[in-house]
């Protein structure tokens, strides 16, 4: 004990090793700042966020029950009233795009994934895969743009000319198409490498059974990939929901309580594109509704994706 | 004569059941392959119809003008300058961070709960809509919660000097040097845009740069602290070299992601009319998205149409060449263990 303090306050005056020691810690904290930035950054969402939203909230003009019941989005009427706050046209119109896009792109990305897990040789694999991501690395604006020059025109000759259908220039269906496209990829990915997880054993045993491809596809690889195909349906879903410039472009700018695809609406998102783009200012009502929306929005894809993360999570245990 | 019976009606049974089993097959063999086709057609007409709008309009004046009045003077000058400028700074912002982040968690962190809720964050950024980021970059850099606007009480306690107006705030040079101009709070400026940018893209970034960091095999680690070095020298010398093509691979793409990203801006406050080139990074500015959405919401038909589809060329294109170098440096310099 004795020993060893002289010899260190001996050495004390220039020691190579207690200098890099001290270099590898401050090296060590550094990099797990950069390590809890992330925690930060949600910090950061979350009290952006919500901070502006309960500054809206205590306005006079509005309340909170109002807002999540009432049927009327008029934020621009001349009467600032909490009968013109109320979310759910908004809530309504962003739940429809995701319905029709997910029923799009569910099965086709279903389909994609078992073909690329299944039955694709390596080679065809490697070519598909890349042609398919191809499609989730396009702008979102590109999409928006895809939908108004050509699936709208298309909807319109088809439904409007042929049937007789009225056709909005603005509408649901055109922007939930292209979303749907965009979301094939990320759902085709995520089931794919579910599938591609399930023990090669399963499917053996079910081959030695004589079942074909397609029994062995449905009924042994789908069932047992299941939690990650549910979280790669709830992801795609959740990226639908929060997809913005494709439906600020073609779905319109008109909040409305209504069911047909073929309306125009507005999705939350594309709200706050058009209040931002109209140059709110910091502090008005407009300026501040954004973030009881955003808020709104960032809500219910956390909620999204903490229960996919959820169910992956237990999907791993199986096989790991 | 009885049991003869009975064979040939299981084999009849038989045949029936394996014909009906491999119609199925077929069926099913036919629905997946169009499943893969329907997207992969959708991706061919998207950019046949863009080529087809757009081919004739991607001409000079696309490169050289800024947006004009009359279509056949427009074009998106300022746009690009504002997306190159942009990028190189989220570049610049995420990548220390981003692969900080990587090798803390992928060399430094201990097996505990605050590294597996460090992870579970991570995951969850990673899903959080594009347009919460520009509402986040909207407040803290663009607004800075308005602690540096007149009469908050940040100001007034340190008497800092405010100027007013919509492109105001505490403007000074750190240090006294005069390239190190400082505007507080970051207002509509580049260093907001790149900022909020910078904070999409880090979740991308981490992740691609920790896959990178976790393919250098463990040996080559072992070999170095079997030579006496500390940590921090075997991940600089050794780990970061090896790892840097698939690091840089990761950042690439994930800048080719932000490159194409339009609604954080547009929330932070990005410009869609900015007619002159950018001369420091608190200038105003626009990007080409911006610019194409724009264009796209105009009621003319050569700026709704054929100006958009040239604007969209050119962004796919510097999406592919990005794409592509991307790729080219994962193969070049890919290292099988």
């Amino acid at each position: 004990m004795l020993k060893n303090l002289s010899k260190s306050s001996f050495i004390s005056f220039y020691n190579p090793q207690r200098v890099r020691n001290f270099r590898e810690r401050i090296i060590a904290i550094i990099l797990f700042g950069c390590g809890v930035f992330s925690i930060l950054v949600t910090i950061g969402i979350i009290v952006s966020l919500f901070s502006e939203a309960i500054g809206f909230f205590l306005r006079p003009e509005v309340n909170l029950i109002t807002f999540l019941t009432g049927t009327n989005w008029r934020p621009l009427a001349s009467q600032v009233s909490p009968e013109n706050f109320g979310v759910r046209p908004l809530i309504r119109g962003t739940l429809m795009i995701a319905v029709i896009s997910g029923s799009i792109a569910l099965p086709l990305g279903l389909g994609s994934a078992i073909f690329l897990s299944e039955y694709a040789s390596d080679r065809l694999r490697s070519v598909l895969k890349p042609l398919l991501e191809l499609l989730a690395g396009i702008p979102t604006v590109v999409y928006g743009y895809f939908a108004l020059s050509f699936v709208t025109p298309i909807l319109k000759r088809v439904l409007e000319d042929q049937l007789g259908i009225r056709v909005s220039f603005f509408n649901a269906f055109s922007a939930a198409f292209v979303v749907g496209i965009m979301i094939i990829p990320i759902i085709a990915s995520i089931s794919e490498d579910a599938m591609r997880a399930v023990p090669r054993s399963l499917r053996e045993g079910a081959y030695a059974l004589g079942a074909t491809k397609f029994e062995v596809s449905t009924k042994v690889v789908v069932p047992a990939a299941l939690s990650g195909i549910i979280s790669a349906f709830i992801i795609g879903i959740s990226r639908a929901i929060g997809e913005t410039m494709a439906v600020t472009i073609a779905a319109g700018a008109t909040p409305r309580m209504t069911l047909n695809p073929l309306d125009g609406i507005q999705t939350m998102t594309a709200f706050i594109v058009q209040v931002s783009f109209g140059d709110a200012p910091a502090g008005s009502i407009n300026g501040q509704s954004i973030f009881a929306v955003g808020a709104t929005l960032f809500t219910m894809t956390f909620v999204m994706n903490i229960i996919s993360a959820s169910i992956l999570k237990r999907f791993r245990e199986v096989y790991e | 004569m009885e049991a003869e019976k009975i064979i040939s009606i299981d084999t009849k049974h038989y045949k029936e059941n394996i014909s009906r089993r491999n119609r199925a097959e077929k069926i099913f063999n036919v629905i997946l392959l169009l499943s893969v086709l329907f997207a992969l057609l959708m991706l061919t007409v998207l950019i046949i119809d863009i080529a087809v709008e757009g081919f004739a309009w991607v001409r000079p004046e696309l490169f050289e003008n800024y947006h004009s009045r009359k279509p056949e003077n427009a074009g998106m000058k300022s746009a690009i300058a504002g997306s190159i400028i942009v990028i190189l700074l989220t570049g610049l912002f995420s990548f220390p961070v981003g692969v900080g982040a990587a090798i803390y968690l992928e060399e430094y962190a201990p097996k505990n709960r605050l590294t597996d809720f460090i992870n579970l964050n991570i995951n969850n950024l990673a899903g959080v809509p594009s347009i919460v980021y520009g509402m986040l970059g909207l407040v803290v850099f663009g607004r800075m919660f308005g602690i540096f606007s007149n009469n908050s009480w940040f100001v007034n306690l340190f008497n800092i000097p405010i100027e007013s107006g919509a492109t105001g705030g505490w403007k000074f040079f750190l240090f006294d040097i005069p390239w190190l101009e400082i505007h507080l709070p970051f207002g509509r400026s580049m260093v907001a845009g790149a900022l909020t940018m910078s904070l999409l893209i880090l979740p991308v970034v981490i992740i691609a740069s920790r896959e990178a960091i976790r393919a250098v095999p463990p040996s080559i680690r072992e070999g170095g602290y079997a030579l006496g070095t500390t940590k921090w020298h075997v991940t600089r010398t050794l780990v970061l070299p090896i790892a840097f093509p698939g690091i840089l691979t990761g950042m690439i793409l994930s800048l080719s992601r932000a490159i194409g990203e339009t609604a954080p801006l547009i929330i932070m406050g990005a410009f869609t009319y900015v007619p002159f080139l950018p001369r420091s990074v608190w200038d105003r500015f626009t990007v080409i998205p911006i610019q194409i959405y724009n264009w796209i919401t105009l009621p003319q038909a050569e700026y709704r149409v054929h100006l958009a589809a040239a604007g969209i060329l050119v962004l796919l294109v510097i999406l592919f060449l990005m794409n592509g170098i991307a790729i080219y440096l994962r193969k070049k310099f890919e290292i099988k263990w």
